[in-house]
């Protein structure tokens, strides 16, 4: 059972999910970051399930799966709000308050 | 396996569900005058979720479902009891403003409620799937309560910072939990305490524990993971800034105390190090940097971040054998008064604010003038927030303390000095607020005439009040709850 291409390919995933979240600056963009990561998340989860044979691994992906339909939801809401009292799904817009 | 189903130790999660499902339906019904019925509502199935509680106390034991997924025990109980009288005081507190604000009303509380089902999980989980669902559930309605003014950029800007922030933070937490999974080869938590405690630490299991630790420092805002709290909180509505500071981190401190005391104890010689730099500079930074606010909501956010950091110490010192029940005790006790007294904080702000209409220290001055009693409590609470006996705070700093003396290690007693430090710091910017009040002029435009503050708000000052009133009077109470709770681990 092949184990560690699955875990590069889960890593690269992950990765490329951080860049985007970092470095892109349409809200919905940022949102399909996320999902990449979390379907990293969910690759590395169903490789060790099958390597380990233990479905729990696969039970998880599930949840991670309907939570994260959960998050993409409110996330597209609150970036609608933000287009709508901006006039674009730009994220770097949102700057008034300081850190 | 044979599924049991214990009606009696789900009790008090099935209340607060039906609540939750009652108040959204009966939110249809209300005429538009009548919604703060929905309120009655929701804080009827609030206290009536408490009797369960009752009940499963006094029947005493352990009990597991679910394979062990889900235990009631007393450390359980404790805090969902607590989540419940946060829940409550939260609804009592948003009561007023909601309403005047011409906000939604009955959608508000069952965000509210939700999140607290998610926390009162949360306390019971005992398996990695759990907690990760649990969070969620804490995390997701507290990111639309935070965009709550939907015409206000401020506080949509606060929803996004959380969401991205939020939504990040789960991600990774999960991959670090994922390698956890793939590593010990089990998601519950007594798996993986068995792991750790057979496998020793190999960097791979290391690296897992960094990342799900950094996922859980994003939710308890740990310098340096804290840049979205101070603007969330700023941004959002007041109400739902104390539930998040009290709420929600308590939440994210008690999916630290499942994951750290019943999983990953026995490596403690990968996490012990990374929750010592963020109780230290969470503490350093969130003083220092709360000195310079002007603005009252960003500087309790900046302390909310240093207590946070005060209730790390003792995960950080947790590792040493004979610490191990002192500490877990010591981060139970620092939370249970910590919401209390910000919890209380919080609500005499609000109650403030409906005079002076403005967040700015400055605008506080002279407050004595107009409301002796408000001025008196928002005293209280600041010196309880800095310590100083016979305030409740006192008693939490100094079980923190006692858990460092107990482990006695270099590092410990290095955190030690540092935290005592920074308890001389934190003096400072409270004590500036109460001198405000009571020494300060009152600003231009203030009316003067005695402040007359909602029945509700009352009440949430009076509860948190005579908590913080008593707790530092006589400790013990605290002190036993502790230790009962403490004796689940």
């Amino acid at each position: 059972m092949i184990l560690n291409q699955f875990l590069i390919l889960a890593a690269v995933l992950f990765c490329i999910g951080i860049y985007g979240v970092l470095v892109r600056r349409n809200g919905v963009l940022v949102l399909m970051s996320i999902e990449l990561m979390l379907n990293a998340v969910n690759l590395n989860l169903i490789a060790f399930s099958a390597y380990l044979k233990d479905t729990s691994g696969q039970i998880f992906v599930l949840f991670v799966i309907t939570i994260a339909a959960a998050e993409v939801g409110v996330g597209l809401a609150i970036i609608l709000l933000l287009f709508r009292n901006f006039r674009s799904p730009d994220l770097d817009q949102a700057q008034q308050l300081k850190g | 396996m044979k599924v049991h189903w214990d009606l009696h130790a789900l009790a008090p999660l099935v209340a607060v569900t039906v609540t939750i499902v009652v108040v959204l339906i009966a939110d249809f019904f209300f005429e538009y005058r009548e919604r703060f019925k929905t309120y009655q509502l929701a804080a009827f199935g609030t206290l009536a979720a408490l009797i369960p509680i009752i009940t499963l106390a006094r029947d005493g034991g352990t009990r597991s479902l679910f394979g062990g997924a889900f235990v009631v025990d007393t450390y359980t109980l404790a805090f969902q009891g607590f989540f419940l009288i946060v829940a409550y005081v939260t609804l009592l507190i948003s009561v007023d403003h909601i309403g005047e604000g011409d906000y939604y009303q009955g959608e508000f509380y069952v965000l509210v409620l939700t999140s607290t089902l998610g926390m009162m999980i949360m306390a019971g989980a005992r398996d990695l799937i759990t907690i990760f669902v649990a969070l969620e559930m804490i995390s997701i309605p507290t990111f639309v309560l935070a965009g709550w003014r939907k015409h206000d950029t401020r506080s949509n800007e606060a929803a996004v910072k959380y969401f991205i922030i939020g939504v990040l933070s789960s991600a990774v937490m999960l991959y670090g939990i994922s390698m956890v999974y793939g590593l010990s080869g089990s998601t519950s938590l007594s798996g993986i305490a068995e792991y750790a405690g057979s496998a020793g630490t190999p960097a791979l299991l290391s690296i897992a524990i960094f990342l799900t630790i950094v996922g859980f420092a994003f939710k308890i805002s740990a310098v340096p993971f804290h840049f979205w709290a101070p603007d969330t909180y700023d941004g959002a509505p007041i109400p739902v800034t104390a539930f998040l500071s009290v709420a929600s981190k308590a939440g994210g401190f008690v999916a630290l105390l499942n994951v750290i005391f019943f999983g990953f104890y026995a490596s403690h010689t990968s996490w012990q190090p990374i929750i010592w730099v963020l109780a230290a500079l969470s503490m350093t930074v969130g003083n220092l940097v709360a000195i310079r606010q002007t603005s009252i909501v960003r500087m309790l956010a900046y302390s909310s971040i240093a207590q946070g950091g005060f209730m790390l110490v003792p995960f950080a010192v947790a590792g040493v054998g004979s610490s191990k029940h002192a500490s877990f005790e010591a981060v139970i006790v620092y939370i249970l008064i910590y919401g209390a007294m910000n919890l209380g904080m919080f609500a005499c702000v609000i109650a403030a604010m409906r005079r002076t209409q403005s967040d700015e220290i400055s605008s506080f001055g002279g407050m004595s003038k107009y409301s002796p009693i408000l001025a008196v409590m928002t005293s209280a609470f600041l010196f309880s927030l800095a310590g100083i006996p016979p305030l409740a705070g006192w008693f939490a700093k100094f079980v923190m303390f006692r858990s460092v003396l107990d482990a006695g290690t270099t590092p410990a007693v290095i955190l030690g000095v540092i935290a005592a430090l920074n308890s001389v710091i934190a003096f400072f910017y409270y004590a500036g607020v109460a001198r405000a009040i009571w020494f300060r002029e009152t600003p231009e435009g203030i009316d003067l005439r005695p402040l007359k503050t909602p029945f509700a708000l009352n009440a949430a000052i009076a509860i948190t009040g005579s908590f913080v009133l008593i707790v530092g009077i006589y400790p013990q109470v605290i002190a036993r709850l502790g230790e009962l709770a403490g004796a689940a681990l």
